[in-house]
């Protein structure tokens, strides 16, 4: 096309770019060499090398912080997952008129305010929220039960607020997927249980592991959720890389907090696409068997 | 799908069920609770619309809001523009590199608290005196992001020969934007607007990090946050009842200009 030159596209580019690189790159780069720094006596910064803030990272009290962040975001991805990929298969099951206005609204809340849908949960899980008046209405005369700051409360708060995009994930594959497969391996003699173990699970594996890893990067970095659910109680990464930069004032720390947080991220996507390629592989394999 | 036994049915029904009363069980104690007369924001105790009207009352929440269009307005212009240039930019090339694409899928992945205490970092750095233009710097980043990557999708169908076209016939650079590449995107770099503005409406914690102190700059879900942090009003109920309308509305709306897109 020799309307589009190079240079004609870079001008258009230039200026988002440009944002991109001053606001988001360069504070970036800022944060990963401010972790090499040391914290000042007072506070602030002193601009002398060290790899302490690593170190302090791998502290068992800090590495304890990192586990139980990973064990809390991890509870919440299987639930959000085995949730959510049992309502996308119901809903790809509907009738097809039904489908776009089932998945419209089951995606709806995940556009409205976070703090708002975490805070409908303190509403529900309180004292005298609105499960212990259920109880009541039961029959149920005790003490409330507290369910208010507790683990079992940040996760069912991420896995609230996450539950949309894996139902959104896990739908796309399924609803592609070639009806004649499963009836194939019904044929075959294989039970309903074996064709979805053998065949559908594994044709869906990409939409799975794309809404896993979107629940898992947002719940392990999350600082709402354990704030207002968890009461301060249970701090997870985001929670101690607030304190650092607006409590506890040692900024050199929570950057490196900060870049921990960021390889994770990385490591996980990685994964993803590892797991994406080998699924890919397998589709082609069983088309090539379909075909055949 | 293949035929299904009737108690197979019912289960995928009992499913859709559940998740449904799931989502919107939550939601929904929220909205009846901000009628409702009684001081305690849990027990129901008649109808009102007295928090309504407690809330025009509220100086310090009419100015959040005031701050919150304020940043969601102007971010979202400067973010509709960067972000259908960079997207007409990158598909007119064609070629993607890797890490052209990792700089404009970043900012929507990036942990919101990492780029929070980054931009924090920065503007300290700089000596920025902060408030609402570094909020509105802030999220610009990731609202050009959302941006471009609806109006891409648009564009990945978009048929670059009526433009080489138009230009064979004489018309500049800038009719033929006008005129051709223009109408066909505006339903994606509309819907894309929505959704940036829905977006700087609830951030929280960049805008939490770059306003600096003082009310001067508060925005509404830093409001909201301290309201459900240091005690609850039912105040709050319809606050959230107003907010959930605002942003589900502006989002119903861009979905349906342009079917599909956002879920992607």
């Amino acid at each position: 096309m020799r309307s589009f030159t190079p240079s004609r596209s870079s001008l258009l580019m230039a200026p988002a770019l440009a944002w991109l690189t001053a606001l988001m790159v360069v504070p970036c780069a800022l944060v990963l060499a401010l972790a090499f720094f040391r914290r000042g006596i007072y506070g602030g910064i002193e601009y002398s090398f060290t790899l302490e803030n690593f170190g302090l990272v791998l502290d068992p009290l800090y590495a304890g912080i990192f586990l139980n962040s990973a064990r809390i975001a991890g509870t919440a991805t299987l639930i959000a997952v085995v949730i959510g990929y049992a309502a996308a298969y119901a809903i790809a099951a509907a009738p097809r008129r039904w489908q776009p206005v089932f998945l419209f609204f089951a995606v709806l809340p995940f556009w409205s305010n976070y703090l708002i849908r975490t805070y409908a949960w303190i509403v529900l899980l309180n004292r005298e929220g609105l499960i212990t008046q259920l109880l009541r209405w039961f029959g149920y005369t005790g003490e409330p039960p507290s369910m208010l700051y507790t683990e079992g409360a940040v996760i069912a708060g991420l896995v609230y607020n996450y539950l949309p995009f894996v139902i959104l994930a896990c739908y796309a594959p399924l609803s592609r997927l070639n009806p004649e497969l499963a009836e194939a391996s019904r044929d075959l003699g294989a039970s309903t249980m074996t064709t979805f173990r053998r065949v559908i699970l594994p044709l869906t594996v990409p939409g799975i592991a794309a809404g896993a890893v979107f629940v898992f990067v947002l719940s392990i970095g999350n600082f709402v959720t354990p704030a207002l659910l968890g009461g301060g109680r249970f701090q997870m990464i985001g929670n101690l890389v607030y304190d650092q930069f607006l409590t506890a004032n040692d900024w050199p720390f929570g950057a490196a907090l900060a870049m921990a947080l960021i390889a994770i991220m990385l490591l996980v996507l990685m994964a993803q696409a590892l797991a994406a390629d080998r699924a890919a592989g397998r589709t082609a394999e069983a088309k090539a068997a379909a075909d055949g | 799908m293949a035929e299904r036994s009737p108690g197979t049915r019912r289960t995928l029904w009992l499913v859709l069920t559940l998740v449904f009363a799931f989502l919107y069980i939550p939601i929904a104690v929220l909205v009846a609770l901000s009628f409702n007369q009684g001081g305690l924001p849990t027990v129901w105790s008649g109808f009102s619309l007295k928090w309504y009207a407690s809330l025009a009352g509220n100086a310090a929440i009419l100015s959040a809001a005031l701050n919150t269009l304020i940043v969601a307005l102007v971010s979202t212009a400067i973010a509709t523009l960067l972000g259908t240039l960079l997207a007409i930019g990158v598909e007119m090339r064609r070629q993607y590199g890797s890490g052209l694409e990792a700089l404009i899928f970043a900012p929507m992945i990036i942990p919101d608290i990492v780029l929070a205490v980054a931009l924090l970092s920065f503007f300290s750095m700089l000596d920025f005196t902060l408030g609402l233009h570094t909020i509105i710097l802030a999220h610009v980043v990731f609202n050009l992001a959302f941006v471009c990557s609806v109006v891409r999708a648009r564009l990945k169908s978009f048929d670059w020969s009526i433009v080489e076209a138009s230009a064979d016939l004489g018309a500049s650079a800038l009719t033929t934007f006008r005129r051709v590449t223009l109408p066909v995107i505006l339903p994606a770099v509309v819907a894309g607007a929505l959704l940036a503005f829905t977006l700087s409406v609830d951030e929280f914690i960049i805008a939490f990090f770059t306003a600096g102190a003082g009310r001067a700059s508060t925005t509404l879900p830093m409001q909201i946050y301290s309201m459900i942090r240091f005690g609850i009003t039912p105040e709050i109920n319809a606050l959230a009842t107003i907010v959930m309308a605002v942003s589900i509305t502006a989002l119903t709306l861009s979905q349906r200009l342009n079917r599909g897109v956002i879920g992607q």
